[in-house]
């Protein structure tokens, strides 16, 4: 069954699009990440304009996330103060994203940057995760104890002024390191269309150092209002935020999310680790590919926004 | 006017003439029929043609229309059908490899553009009419008068090429031109295809009557393209008031995260 999308205005089959967020939901659910990394290429794969597409994603991921921060409240694992900071990091860098948006786009080099963040961040998230993962599969299979881990390491960033006292994180740093954390993902969100979970989650742990307890739930409270943002932003500048198309993501989203918790009880997270890791590097693979080999036609049509 | 009837007419009308009419009689019903009571009924029109359709509505199971074009000429004559959306700007880029990477480089910018371009004809259209006439009266996507400063004449060509082409793999251009099939000597219809992805707008179907390589009569019918229902709604919405849409729609996704969340925590 065809739909026409409003403001992408194409027609999709609304079984794709319901496929599609079912999958993402089933991979989200079982790593645990946001999906927007996956989400956005798959939109633009079927034909969405980019903008649209990377735009709406972020109206998902608000959705995505509010549901996963809900069930992190009652839990108690969310470090306020810690996701306030980063907040006011994410909500500056995903404006300046927007704008960084507007600008390359009006170059007509957005798809390229876009390409680039997604080859970089995934490149190198992907080969670290997996280094790591294939290391304690590895470990593990011969049965060698590892020495405990330091709750944190100090490093030079821990050096900065304007210290802060952050008590569910146990950690008494300076602001400027989660505020420059938060920034930078805020940019990453506005330009690739994702929560940027997949940054700030290392980022947390290995930078500023915070417990793991608290680090997913306080990441999932500021992508909320980093990508609510970003929805704002590009509805407002660009209006490229197609609301119908996020509500059918979305449905078929919420239950593959639910299967995939369920299913991934059942792995070991050293094994779910190696398969994400697996599933960044090929979808980074995948944009190389269309980065490098002869396009069809070297010339391309974009209509000029009045 | 109701256009389902008018067809009705134009079809009922093909087998009546046959069977009981003569075709002069006939030709002159249907022009009546076309132009409203209100035309000069007596004064036969050498070109009528109308459209099955004035309006495509743009509605949620939108997948492409197909309007059919029909009319009749006095004598013989052929028959060119023009299709021309509304001008766009638009920017042609052509991609370089740098150090391995596709980009961007060079960018030409065309203005006032058909957003959508179709032609069709009885025979080919250089047997009935000359070259310059083709290129004066645009006829065929590669005689359309697309302009740009470019620094060469080549590159210009280039990128003139480009943009036909690109518009054609989107279905937006016509590929070659279109048949115009004559049921009799004077009766003729095509039909017009509009993909799913065709602009909104006021487009304008412009037929021409040839005889001895001159436009003897032409004809301009309006086509309306345009958004209903909730298509329409969403997105004069997100463009009349872009705060307030992106508001709601932030709204609606944290309703919905909200009771996924609820709902699955009883399941």
């Amino acid at each position: 069954m065809q739909i026409y999308l409003p403001i992408a205005e194409v027609s999709v089959d609304v079984f794709l699009l319901l496929g599609l967020g079912g999958l993402v939901g089933f991979l989200s659910g079982l790593f645990g990440i946001g999906g927007g990394f996956l989400m956005a290429p798959f939109l633009i794969f079927i034909g969405i304009p980019p903008a649209v597409a990377v735009a709406t994603e972020a109206n998902q991921i608000v959705a995505a996330s509010v549901s996963g921060a809900l069930a992190h409240w009652r839990r108690k694992n969310i470090d306020i103060k810690m996701g306030i900071v980063l907040l006011v990091g994410g909500l500056l860098g995903s404006t300046a994203g927007v704008g960084l948006f507007s600008f390359f786009r009006s170059l007509g080099q957005i798809d390229l940057v876009i390409a680039l963040s997604y080859v970089i961040f995934l490149g190198t998230i992907g080969s670290l995760m997996f280094a790591e993962s294939a290391r304690a599969v590895f470990r593990r299979r011969h049965r060698k104890t590892s020495s405990r881990r330091k709750l944190h390491h100090h490093l030079w960033v821990h050096g900065l002024p304007f210290k802060m006292r952050f008590h569910r994180s146990k950690l008494y740093i300076s602001a400027l390191l989660p505020l420059g954390v938060g920034f930078f993902v805020g940019v990453l969100a506005a330009i690739m269309g994702v929560g940027g979970g997949f940054i700030l989650i290392p980022a947390m742990i290995y930078l500023i150092g915070m417990p793991t307890t608290v680090v997913i739930g306080t990441s999932l409270f500021q992508i909320i209002f980093v990508t609510a943002n970003v929805t704002f932003l590009q509805a407002l500048h660009n209006q490229t935020v197609d609301i119908v198309l996020a509500l059918l993501l979305l449905s078929g989203g919420v239950i593959g999310a639910q299967l995939g918790t369920r299913f991934g009880a059942k792995l070991q997270s050293d094994e779910l680790r190696s398969l994400l890791a697996v599933l960044v590097l090929l979808v980074c693979a995948r944009m190389v590919w269309g980065l490098v080999i002869t396009p069809d036609d070297l010339f391309s049509l974009n209509p000029v926004r009045p | 006017m109701n256009s389902a009837a008018m067809n009705g007419v134009a079809i009922n009308g093909v087998a009546l003439g046959r069977r009981f009419f003569r075709r002069r009689f006939f030709l002159l019903l249907l022009a009546i029929v076309l132009c409203g009571s209100g035309a000069p009924a007596l004064r036969a029109e050498p070109l009528v043609a109308d459209l099955s359709d004035h309006l495509i509505a743009i509605t949620t199971g939108f997948t492409g229309a197909e309007v059919l074009l029909f009319g009749a000429t006095e004598g013989d004559g052929d028959v060119i059908v023009v299709v021309r959306g509304p001008e766009q700007d638009l920017v042609v880029r052509r991609k370089e490899s740098i150090a391995g990477i596709w980009v961007n480089r060079h960018a030409l910018r065309f203005q006032g553009v058909p957003a959508y371009y179709a032609a069709a004809s009885n025979r080919p259209v250089e047997d009935i009419v000359p070259q310059e006439m083709l290129l004066r009266n645009e006829i065929g996507a590669e005689n359309l008068r697309l302009t740009a400063a470019a620094a060469t004449k080549e590159d210009a060509g280039n990128f003139r090429e480009a943009l036909i082409r690109r518009k054609q793999a989107r279905e937006l251009y016509g590929v070659e031109t279109g048949e115009v099939a004559f049921l009799s000597n004077t009766l003729f219809r095509t039909r017009l295809f509009f993909p799913a992805t065709v602009p909104v707008g006021v487009y304008t179907v412009k037929v021409l009557l040839v005889r001895e390589k001159r436009v003897v009569s032409v004809q301009t019918t309006p086509l309306v393209i345009r958004k209903t229902g909730l298509e329409a709604v969403v997105y004069d919405f997100a463009h009349a008031h872009a705060a307030q849409y992106g508001i709601v729609a932030i709204f609606l996704a944290l309703v919905a995260g909200w009771l996924a969340g609820i709902i699955f925590r009883r399941v």
